[in-house]
């Protein structure tokens, strides 16, 4: 298990102080001024030889993102934005940053601003964290008072302004297109790529969208050194990451631990284990609700990363591991899911509009047991009609829990259609 | 919430000064940025809802045409196009909380506040609407009432908060289970060393 001493975020569960005293006590803004004058290339390259890869769920090299922006500042401004949409179903870890670990997020922006040529960065949290938000603000505030941020930060010469955005409830917001065109103020319709936002992207500015969390760690593995951090986890795989563990376990809870965590290890030594014991287990949704759903025997020997996951058919995603025991209905769960994405879908491209209800419809003849057997199939053919063939991936995330519910539990899908006596579609058979 | 506020909008000195700030946030000749800040503030200001006549003030701050404006208040979730009652309870069913027991929480709301799902009581003091993941979910069950997260729910705490509101006091948010935030229920795995 890792050390307490490797831990990034020593107050994720706000149990200390969170001001910008509390966050000096344990470590942020600890001579920042001179990581800031090492210089832009050195924080990208640091940045990149510790493997950290983006904790919004696409796990991207978050310093080679860095290292596509323009070299020289031109006539265009750069600009940092901070994905703080979280609202992907299982997921609340940035939630936990936002309100007991400000300070990680204002110190991280200022320096990853320095990386990418930024002087000012937005931060668009999802409009339901209204307290967080408020927790935030007030550690920016707090580092405006005390010179961090602002005309010139930390005593650096550097001019760094950080704004908060708020959502209006939209999960679409959370992919960084449909995020820019909301801070422009309108709907969130992702954009077509490309150009990526490294060349036009808020304003037509080069701009750099990352996770709350990606950036969060950045200050203590630039004081640390890429080294520290690339020598925990696996190769590829590197460091330390928020785990948030849901459902069915006795004492659900968000966890820092190292990358490529046994999950039953994670499980146990964190939450109490699986409610009823590991044998009671009955399925996993690992990475966020867009996530193919794995199968118990999947599960025994899983490694909590970007590659063990997907060993499995499955992947990493935010990280927020859902589980699930016998006593609980795996369809009628991934029914719920398809609903929620025919809620989400923006409306812009006709196979994710029109497709994801027609998946929510045909999950739902399938759990009240009104289904053909064969409707099976033709709802997969249905998901592989969708998936590839929208312009951002909210389609994919729509279709990818369908097939891995086939995949791995088509067993369970038959047995209501099969279950259900006098099925008047079975009757015309 | 009386019906004239449906005619007419204006923001109230102290907003305005709240607006400018807003605006203030954004480069020059990008002021459509504060589109969405601003219909939230509106909608703060009358009662949590959007009337038209407060779209079409936000338009006209921001330069934008009215249309794109209501494009904005219609797409997003938050801008409640019609009235809607003092406490918003605004229940979670998505997958971690369906699986840790919404399907209860949900039931105990409807059958206490005697409405269905995105109904308001008669005496206009509850609207109850099912909604998508709020991102709380090692919280699970949990529900949003204004701007506070009531969390770890049981049906008896459901009920127990909605009781405080109809009695006009403020309930406790937060988990109603006793534990803080998302450490694990029973005592720390880890940040015990320092402690």
């Amino acid at each position: 298990m890792l050390k307490d001493k490797d831990r990034i975020f020593k107050n994720i569960y706000g149990l200390k102080d969170t001001s910008l005293k509390g966050a000096m006590a344990l470590g942020d803004w600890d001579k920042t001024a001179d990581l800031i004058a090492k210089g832009r290339e050195w924080i990208v390259e640091e940045v990149k030889s510790s493997g950290l890869r983006g904790r919004g769920g696409a796990g991207f090299s978050t310093g080679m993102k860095w290292s596509f922006m323009p070299k020289a500042v031109g006539e265009r401004p750069h600009y940092l934005v901070i994905n703080a949409d979280e609202g992907e179903p299982g997921t609340c870890k940035d939630r936990e940053i936002l309100r007991n670990e400000p300070h990680k997020l204002v110190e991280g922006a200022l320096l990853a601003s320095v990386g990418i040529g930024a002087h000012a960065c937005y931060v668009y949290i999802r409009g339901e964290f209204y307290r967080e938000a408020e927790a935030l603000q007030r550690a920016i505030d707090e580092a405006y008072e005390a010179g961090m941020i602002g005309k010139n930060a930390c005593k650096s010469g550097y001019h760094f302004d950080m704004y908060i955005h708020m959502g209006a409830g939209a999960y679409i917001c959370g992919e960084e297109s449909a995020l820019i065109e909301s801070i422009e103020g309108k709907k969130g319709q992702p954009r077509l790529k490309p150009p990526f936002p490294a060349n036009c992207g808020l304003y037509g500015c080069p701009t750099t969208v990352n996770n709350v969390e990606s950036i969060a760690v950045v200050p203590e593995i630039l004081r640390r050194g890429g080294s520290w951090f690339a020598g925990l986890g696996r190769e590829k795989n590197t460091g330390i990451k928020l785990f948030c563990i849901s459902g069915s376990v006795n004492t659900p809870c968000t966890v820092e631990e190292e990358m490529g965590v046994p999950m039953k290890e994670l499980l146990e030594k964190h939450c109490g284990g699986v409610t009823g014991g590991w044998d009671n287990l009955k399925g996993v949704i690992p990475g966020g609700c867009s996530v193919p759903v794995m199968t118990k025997g999947m599960c025994d020997n899983a490694l909590m990363d970007y590659d063990g996951l997907m060993e499995h058919g499955s992947a990493l995603g935010t990280a927020a591991v859902i589980v699930m025991d016998k006593s609980v209905d795996v369809v009628r769960a991934v029914t719920r899911l398809s609903r929620f994405y025919m809620h989400e879908s923006c409306g812009q491209c006709t196979p994710c509009r029109e497709g994801t209800g027609w998946m929510w419809r045909m999950m739902e003849r399938i759990v009240d047991g009104n289904a053909t057997v064969d409707e099976i199939d033709v709802l997969q053919d249905v998901t592989k009609r969708i998936e590839g063939h929208t312009i951002c991936a909210l389609g994919d995330a729509a279709a990818w829990p369908i097939q891995g519910l086939i995949r791995n539990f088509r067993g369970d899908m038959e047995a209501k259609i099969n279950a259900k006596a006098g099925n008047p579609a079975k009757a015309a058979e | 919430m009386n019906s004239a506020t449906t005619e007419t909008f204006a923001f109230t000195a102290e907003n305005l000064e709240k607006a400018k700030a807003i605006l203030a946030k954004y480069p020059e000749g990008r002021e459509a940025s504060a589109t969405m800040p601003l219909l939230t503030l509106a909608q703060r200001q009358n009662a949590n809802w959007l009337p038209r006549a407060a779209m079409d003030v936000v338009a006209d701050m921001v330069g934008l045409p009215p249309i794109r404006v209501y494009e904005v208040a219609t797409f997003y979730t938050m801008y409640n196009l019609k009235p809607v009652g003092k406490h918003h309870v605004q229940v979670c069913t998505n997958i971690s909380c369906l699986i840790k027991g919404s399907d209860d929480v949900f039931k105990v709301c409807k059958k206490k506040l005697g409405v269905g799902n995105g109904e308001t009581t008669p005496d206009g003091l509850f609207t109850l609407q099912e909604v998508e993941c709020l991102g709380a979910c090692v919280n699970a069950p949990m529900m949003q009432i204004g701007d506070d997260f009531y969390e770890d729910l049981t049906p008896e705490t459901t009920e127990k908060v909605l009781d405080a509101l109809a009695k006009g006091e403020t309930p406790k948010a937060g988990p109603q289970s006793g534990r803080k935030g998302c450490e694990p229920a029973g005592g720390l795995t880890t940040l015990k060393e320092e402690a």
